[in-house]
């Protein structure tokens, strides 16, 4: 589903020039659990974003379904972020003056969906979640786990193929953090593929495959066996 | 992004932020108020003088003695004339067929008097035409008697005004008052028309045009009222009158006739220049508006970086971005320009009720034209608040840098 090949992206960091991402190769399948764990300024969030098409790789290929996005003008990029991927952000990014509602019903808007199908879609989606008596409650008025749960039925309604989250329990505590890892995991078990960036050991040791970077590299990829395992039961 | 929810998205956005959008409605307000409320005053001060000449009378000649050489309509009030204009210049214009009408007047000061009051008062000799020409109307009694100008008779139609001053609530109506050492019979009161170029009518005493030849022991008239018989006679007229009185005076043309619709056009050329100008100065606070719009917008994108990565994160193109923004700065734009009419109309009322006898309307095309401009200010400046949102890069952005 995803092939990156010899991708490279450099930043200019005053004079000097920061090479985030170094060749990096690498093929993901579709329904996948993915965690990219590494330290920081290790390139882990770079890749992410240039797999959701918010960066552009410097040289090298990223084909996305097949389609070669390196290719596609700014509109069609925004058209795949819009149709195939799904944000979740440490910081939640929840436009502060819409209700929680609005909030998830913001993709469906942005793609001109009539209004009757996107009442019904968010309702659906908030019940899913176990968010439905909080429609009306703007984000101020809700706990930092239900803020991201929010944050994650705003990026799973448009239904999208890929769910990518840059360290989605960095800003929450210990519990609401486990919710919404269990959030997640429920939607990966329903088939979408989930990559979580992150640097707690914990929480990319509960993916089934495992990729550490360094210095914007990929120095391992493995598949988790005993997690996998224990996912089972 | 569908438009309908493009504006309900900005307008969330604006109604987010209220004292940012209380700013720019206000700037916005006061450009669109300042531009209707000075051209409504402008267009006010030409229609005062259009309505003071209409007043006047209608198809209106003026034949003033002594020549203006150059073009400008400035009556020439004094200067001195070789010959004068006088009652027989005026019996001989009745030969030409476009004159309609026409009044010889004479003016002159007196002191009036009924029993022990006396007044200085105005006197206008004339003949029983000025009524019609000069578009007089009576509230009692009759006006001077038709007949030969030549000859006198000692009667009086006086203004309202003076008729109070006189006669207080007495009944004035064939009474004698004393002018100077003569006497006349009050025969008719005029009906107040207020002023009417610097003359006014309240207080004047019109008699006989013979009478206050005698009266004034002179010969020579002040000037000649003269009606064409229509307004494409106008031009025609003036010919036949300049023709006829420069056979008269040994073939020199020593009279200046002037037309009440050339009086008029230059009037009306420059209220019409005073009112754009004064708009075009106006229009400068609607272009600061745009200004500060435009300032405040830049803050807003700033300080919205982190929304407009969230929005390209989800599927924004550039387009949707561009429009939202030009969106709000459009409904910023009609807002304000709404408060500006109401603060405008508002001012109007208040200066109608100040100034009671000035016309004050607003006209359409100014009002038309400020929302218009406020729009496409609005819009214009927004661009480029909108253009730099647009073209955030959506991973510094979600960092909120």
């Amino acid at each position: 589903m995803i092939q990156l090949q010899g991708v490279n992206r450099e930043f200019p960091v005053g004079d000097e020039t920061v090479h985030a991402l170094r060749g990096i190769d690498l093929d993901i399948e579709a329904g996948e659990y993915l965690s990219i764990m590494g330290p920081s300024g290790s390139g882990k969030s770079t890749l992410l974003n240039m797999l959701g098409l918010l960066d552009r790789p410097d040289s090298g290929s990223y084909h996305l379904e097949g389609v070669d996005t390196t290719s596609l003008n700014e509109e069609n990029q925004a058209r795949v972020r819009r149709d195939r991927v799904g944000f979740v952000f440490q910081s939640f990014h929840l436009v502060p003056r819409l209700t929680a509602a609005a909030n998830v019903e913001l993709p469906l808007v942005l793609a001109g969906i009539e209004p009757a199908q996107r009442k019904a879609r968010v309702h659906e989606t908030l019940e899913a979640l176990g968010l439905e008596n909080r429609s009306d409650h703007r984000p101020d008025q809700l706990s930092g786990g239900q803020r991201q749960r929010v944050a994650i039925a705003r990026a799973t309604i448009m239904r999208p193929a890929i769910l990518l989250a840059d360290e989605p329990t960095g800003n929450l505590d210990k519990r609401s953090g486990e919710e919404v890892i269990q959030t997640l995991e429920t939607l990966n078990r329903q088939g979408i593929l989930l990559i979580i960036v992150t640097h707690d050991p914990e929480i990319g040791g509960r993916a089934k495959r495992m990729l550490h970077m360094v210095d914007g590299a990929i120095v391992d990829d493995r598949a988790n066996t005993e997690k996998a395992g224990a996912d089972e039961t | 992004m569908k438009l309908e929810d493009a504006l309900v998205y900005s307008s969330r956005a604006l109604t987010g932020a209220r004292g940012r959008t209380w700013l720019m409605l206000l700037a916005m307000a006061i450009g669109v108020g300042s531009v209707v409320l000075l051209t409504a005053l402008g267009e006010g001060a030409r229609r005062f003088i259009n309505d003071e000449f209409s007043s006047l009378g209608t198809h209106l000649l003026i034949v003033i003695p002594g020549k203006v050489e150059t073009t400008g309509t400035t009556p020439p009030l004094i200067g001195g004339t070789p010959r004068d204009l006088t009652l027989g210049d005026a019996l001989a214009l009745s030969r030409s067929s476009t004159i309609r009408l026409h009044a010889p007047i004479i003016v002159g000061s007196a002191p009036a008097s009924f029993q022990q009051l006396e007044r200085d008062v105005t006197i206008m000799g004339s003949t029983a035409d000025l009524l019609p020409v000069r578009n007089l109307e009576l509230s009692s009694g009759r006006f001077l008697p038709p007949g030969d100008p030549t000859r006198g008779s000692p009667v009086a139609v006086i203004g309202k005004k003076l008729k109070k001053e006189l006669f207080g609530n007495k009944r004035a109506l064939g009474e004698w008052i004393r002018i100077h050492d003569r006497r006349f019979r009050v025969i008719g009161i005029l009906k107040p028309i207020g002023e009417s170029l610097g003359m006014d009518m309240g207080e004047l005493a019109i008699i006989p045009v013979a009478s206050a030849q005698n009266l004034f022991n002179s010969e020579s008239l002040f000037r000649i009222l003269i009606q064409a018989s229509s307004r494409e006679a106008i031009p025609r007229t003036k010919k036949a009158i300049l023709s006829i009185l420069r056979e008269r005076h040994d073939g020199e043309e020593d009279v200046t006739v002037i037309t009440q619709d050339a009086l008029l056009s230059t009037f009306d050329g420059i209220f019409k220049s005073l009112t754009y100008t004064v708009a075009g100065i106006a229009a400068i606070s609607l272009g600061v508006a745009g200004i500060l719009i435009m300032n405040v917008m830049l803050v807003a994108v700033s300080q919205r970086t982190a929304e407009i990565g969230l929005l390209k994160a989800l599927g924004s193109r550039q387009r949707d971005i561009m429009q939202l923004f030009l969106v709000e700065a459009g409904l910023l734009s009609i807002a304000g320009a709404a408060l500006g009419v109401i603060i405008s109309f508002s001012g109007i009322w208040l200066l109608d009720q100040a100034f009671r006898d000035f016309p004050l309307t607003i006209p359409l095309w100014a009002l038309g034209a400020a929302i218009g401009v406020s729009l496409l200010t609005g819009l214009l400046f927004g661009v480029l608040p909108a253009r730099r949102a647009a073209k955030l890069d959506p991973v510094t952005a979600l960092a909120g840098r």
